[in-house]
């Protein structure tokens, strides 16, 4: 009785309690990690000590807020700088091969996509070894022929920004081929018939069909990068985005509550991004 | 799905003048767009591989002298620790992957088909909402709850249920039940996603030609929504085996993922040579995993991870 399940029976309360179960579990961890950042406590355990809000904003040890700590916060900023980069890199990319593969004709277009495709399913490490072994050939190539340091490829700002790239610009392309698949190429005919030009139909009709799915994949392609770990832990350098600094505080210095306050915070923020790229790709009436 | 826009191509034109500069145009943009395209693939994706399987033949015989040969390979075939851990980190990423789907396909169907219109938005919204979160807070939260002095141990001391705190994490259960929950949306969603476009009819039919629950289940609706469960499974499994914070976090030392042995290698002893090595290995031990998948499946990787 799958189909028929939505009435009343014991098999289908059954199969809502497992639901039920399986979001309670889904929940759980954020939920645990969320609400510690309010306990009046040195650390994340129970029993619960009162709420307060001075993981958030004390400004004096020991209990100093997330937004007191220069260190966390220097992360924040960095984690926003690259991830602001990534997602405008991406984007690009991700627009040119929406436009490659939906509109082009070329020889062995299916093998390319396939390429595209690829650096999805490659394990972040193995991303952030490989990029990192070349740039690091490349620049004691350069520096052994010429004595010239090139210091951008060694670990650091740029090589994050380029490790998360490699395989985000997959996700914004193919949200943005998803898009452009359902552009009515009728449009831009009418367009050229009533005497447009090639510049004048991207901007006017094309990019702005085009507009909330670069939007979404943006969103997508910031948060991602905000949160990853993998590739970045082998590209990093003196400048820790958030992730790196909160690992290494989890792992060496053992949890303050101030953690559960930045996991609060960036779960806020992620909501906020997620529910706007929401609003944006919701259809409007057709354009 | 890409051959079926070519053909749209010819019809911009309308007049012969216009084919001829559009033509020229159009290979000149044609050029234009796949110039993004090729430097990423090839600076960022094809380049640094290449570079790395030559990296893993550079055989170390002297302080900064290096000879070609497969010495780095030798050594990981060498040293059981190094290939067990390989093994066991693929053999728990197959159960991860098969525990992902097992948990995550009665879910799927749910949002896909009894769900009512307002809800299956809804919870699949709810599904989503760990992804947008960090592995590394997902991981914290887990910790908050495990270990000794944790929600689930102290809940279980105040209850009576038990005398002494109990430790939950670093065990191998614990580091499964991880990985099942961090990749547990990316099965879910191409399954949604299939199983969405699949016809009530097509159930409804299997029902009136006599077939029970299980019977439709087998012959109708897993077969439907099998690129999507080689699409889940194929993303699953390569993201675990690839996963570096949750063993490490919730397995602790002891959780001998392969991943640490790379970190290992590389950071820790500063050997590339022999991570450049193991790093290929994962790479090609996980593509020959995914291969057979797709050929026991009779899938294809552009009738499933592909298709967008």
């Amino acid at each position: 009785m799958l189909i028929r399940g939505t009435g009343s029976g014991a098999g289908s309360v059954l199969f809502k309690l497992y639901v039920l179960a399986f979001f309670i579990f889904l929940a759980a961890p954020l939920l645990a990690a969320g609400m510690f950042a309010f306990n009046d406590s040195q650390f994340p355990s129970l029993p619960w000590q009162g709420f307060t809000l001075d993981w958030f904003f004390n400004d004096t040890e020991p209990k100093l807020g997330m937004f007191h700590d220069r260190r966390l916060l220097r992360g924040l900023n960095v984690s926003f700088m690259i991830a602001v980069s990534v997602a405008l890199l991406s984007v690009f990319v991700g627009t040119c091969n929406a436009f490659l593969f939906v509109r082009g004709r070329f020889p062995g277009k299916n093998f390319f996509y396939i390429l595209m495709v690829l650096p999805l399913v490659i394990p972040g490490v193995i991303l952030g070894i490989s990029i990192l072994a070349l740039a690091s050939n490349v620049a004691n190539g350069v520096e052994e022929a010429y004595n010239l340091e090139l210091e951008f490829l060694r670990p650091g700002l740029l090589l994050v920004i380029l490790g998360q790239f490699s395989f985000i610009t997959t996700i914004t392309s193919l949200v943005i081929t998803a898009r452009l698949k359902k552009f009515d190429i009728s449009l831009e005919e009418a367009a050229f018939n009533l005497g447009a030009s090639r510049a004048g139909v991207l901007r006017t009709i094309t990019l702005p069909f085009l507009r909330p799915a670069m939007i979404a994949a943006g969103i997508v392609a910031f948060l991602v990068s905000f949160e990853n770990f993998n590739t970045t832990l082998f590209l990093v350098g003196s400048d820790a985005p958030l992730t790196i600094t909160m690992y290494d505080r989890m792992v060496k210095v053992g949890s303050t509550p101030v953690l559960n306050a930045v996991s609060v915070f960036l779960m806020l923020g992620s909501g906020v991004l997620a529910l706007i790229s929401l609003l944006v790709q919701r259809d409007k009436p057709k354009t | 799905m890409v051959d079926a826009a070519d053909s749209v191509l010819p019809c911009i034109c309308g007049t012969g003048e216009l084919i001829a500069v559009g033509s020229d145009i159009r290979k000149l943009s044609l050029l234009l767009l796949f110039l993004p395209f090729s430097l990423w693939i090839l600076l960022l994706i094809i380049l640094p591989h290449v570079g790395m399987v030559v990296l893993s033949l550079r055989e170390k015989v002297a302080p900064r002298v290096y000879e070609f040969g497969f010495g780095n390979y030798i050594d990981f075939f060498m040293e059981p620790i190094y290939w067990n851990t390989l093994i066991r980190t693929g053999l728990m990423s197959l159960l991860v992957t098969f525990l992902a789907l097992l948990i995550g396909f009665p879910v799927a169907y749910y949002i896909a088909k009894l769900a009512g219109n307002r809800t299956k938005g809804m919870l699949f919204m709810l599904c989503l909402i760990p992804l947008w979160v960090s592995d590394l807070i997902r991981a914290f939260g887990w910790i908050l709850l495990l270990r000794e002095s944790g929600i689930i141990s102290s809940f279980l001391m105040s209850s009576g249920l038990i005398d002494t705190p109990i430790e939950f994490l670093y065990t191998d259960a614990t580091v499964i039940m991880g990985l099942v929950y961090t990749v547990m949306l990316f099965m879910i969603v191409p399954l949604v996603s299939t199983l969405d476009g699949m016809d009530n009819a097509m159930i409804e039919a299997g029902y009136n030609l006599g077939g029970n629950g299980f019977t439709v289940l087998r012959r109708i609706i897993i077969p439907y929504a099998m690129p999507g469960i080689v699409s889940g499974c194929i993303v699953v499994f390569m993201m675990t085996a690839g996963s570096y914070l949750t063993p490490i976090l919730m397995g602790g030392k002891n959780s001998s993922w392969f991943t640490e042995q790379i970190y290992d290698q590389f950071i820790s002893r500063y050997n590339w040579e022999s991570g450049a090595a193991f790093g290929f290995l994962l790479l090609a031990f996980t593509s020959v995993v995914v291969w057979l998948g797709l050929k026991l499946s009779g899938q294809t990787l552009s009738s499933t991870v592909a298709k967008s």
